[in-house]
């Protein structure tokens, strides 16, 4: 009988899924997978390229460490300044523009700080610090999280004291958080619309230029890392920069509403 | 309340439609954590064994340390073995990192020292049984501990189960060496923690009590093929 249990034990062992040749790991931002888009362009790149991506889902810091590491072969993230540095770094050959979209100011609907009424993003945080209305951060070092600190700095505001709760967790645990306790919190739209938990939470602010969030296409760089896959790095970065990719971006509706805006400049 | 029932839907709409990613993702948490269990099992048995028959000097300090380090936090040992198979790390040429063999590496590190404690405790009773019988019969050490493994093996089921049970549900370390890739890395307990991330929590729900069911059934199998519980045996 035990000999039964290991042999058949054994027999799962041999089952492994073949090895993919055309396989390309990409660190992608959580806020980029939770909108839903990847569900979308994944199978396209599949069909007109063959080339299967698996994407790591991480915040922008981890996704950065990753890349410098040469454990993925690129990245999409949105937080300018830091990717500049890694192309500075030598740990990217370029950074290549391909899309944005927005952030938002989601809180409680009864909207305590009065944020609605506030005519810049820097006036809605100051409200809610002058408030203390109960605010949550991602403080996990992501894209978003380097946003809303930029944020505060630009509003003159140190953000501390008991009404202001840093997590320490992606988008989608920070948004379970900010709903449990009703608290503000800045989204991007394309997570807060895909966001099954609201609550009582209703999207209070949006729209002003500073909220635009770019996300760029980063390939490894093979010098540093001999082993990455180079070229397919090459041609996943021509299709997302092509007009299919432009359709596709363009065209994805969540609720009807428009998530991402294609921004990619043709190659010189 | 309500979604706990929500949950409970889910979990039924999943195996009613009979959900090939379903499928996918439970057979790939087996897979790995059998494959873990199964190396665990060869290192910490006849470990176990080894602490009951022999004694050395350090083995009361082995004894505690193994004890110890059944609490092991999952999450530290992923980041270790993140550190080791990262492409910057000692062992980064091999290029495990991100695959099903990098989580089966963190699952045996965390279960060896449940499966070897828990064993230990079992034989060393055994052992004391045992202990003139075969001392007089002249055996060698190697006859020793064949013969607390056979005749300790339904206690050691036990152990092995313990283990089978920290890994299956274990997604601390999973998550850092697996990076929860679908159709790649995806398994239950990571599937689970991208949907509560995405706020679904009834789908969360869903998977969670599909693989509780997952677990016991392994359990009941076990036993099963292994003929424990029954009139005459023990």
């Amino acid at each position: 009988m035990f000999k039964h249990l290991i042999s058949a034990a054994l027999a799962a062992l041999l089952i492994t899924p073949a090895a993919r040749a055309e396989d390309l790991k990409m660190a992608v931002t959580t806020s980029f997978h939770n909108s839903g888009l990847a569900d979308v362009l994944l199978p396209a790149i599949k069909d007109d390229t063959g080339i299967d991506v698996q994407l790591l889902v991480v915040g922008t810091g981890q996704a950065l460490r990753l890349g410098a590491a040469g454990d993925v072969d690129a990245i999409l993230v949105h937080a300018k300044a830091a990717e500049e540095a890694f192309v500075a770094e030598g740990n990217a050959t370029h950074r290549r523009e391909i899309m944005y979209n927005d952030f938002v100011i989601v809180g409680p609907s009864a909207d305590p700080a009065g944020t609605a009424d506030a005519d810049k993003a820097t006036t809605a945080l100051g409200a809610i610090a002058a408030a203390k209305a109960p605010f949550v951060s991602r403080g996990d070092d992501s894209g978003t999280h380097k946003k809303e600190l930029s944020l505060w700095a630009a509003a003159g505001v140190t953000p501390e004291g008991q009404w202001y709760r840093a997590v320490g967790a992606g988008m989608g645990a920070a948004l379970n958080t900010a709903s449990g306790m009703n608290a503000y919190i800045l989204a991007d739209r394309a997570s807060w619309l895909n966001f099954g938990n609201k609550g009582d939470l209703a999207l209070l602010f949006a729209g002003d230029p500073v909220l635009f969030n770019q996300y760029a296409y980063l390939p490894v760089n093979p010098a540093k890392h001999p082993h990455v896959k180079a070229e397919l790095a090459v041609e996943l970065e021509e299709w997302l920069t092509s007009p299919r990719a432009a359709t596709l971006i363009d065209g994805y509706r969540v609720a009807g509403e428009q998530l991402f805006t294609f921004n990619a400049q043709a190659a010189d | 309340m309500l979604e706990l029932w929500d949950g409970l839907l889910a979990a039924g709409r999943l195996l009613i439609s009979f959900d090939p990613d379903l499928l996918e993702i439970a057979l790939r948490s087996l897979q790995v954590t059998g494959v873990a269990l199964i190396v665990a099992s060869l290192i910490a048995l006849p470990l176990a064994a080894l602490l009951a028959v022999r004694r050395f000097r350090l083995r009361r300090a082995t004894i505690a340390v193994l004890n110890a380090l059944m609490g092991l936090p999952p999450v530290v040992v992923g980041l270790v073995v993140y550190v080791i198979l990262s492409r910057s790390g000692p062992l980064g040429v091999l290029g495990l990192l991100f695959t099903p063999t990098a989580m089966i590496i963190a699952q045996v590190i965390i279960i060896v020292p449940l499966i070897a404690s828990v064993g230990h405790q079992s034989l060393r009773d055994l052992w004391a049984e045992y202990h003139d019988l075969l001392l007089s019969m002249n055996t060698t050490q190697r006859q020793r501990i064949m013969t607390l493994l056979w005749d300790g093996r339904r206690a050691l089921l036990t152990a092995a189960l313990a283990g089978f049970g920290r890994g299956i549900g274990e997604v601390g370390a999973i998550m850092i060496v697996g990076g929860n890739i679908d159709h790649v890395t995806r398994v239950m307990t990571t599937a689970i923690a991208l949907e509560t991330g995405k706020g679904d929590f009834a789908l969360a729900l869903g998977l969670g009590f599909v693989l509780i069911a997952l677990a016991i059934m392994v359990n009941l199998a076990i036993h099963w093929l292994s003929q424990t519980e029954r009139g005459r045996r023990w």
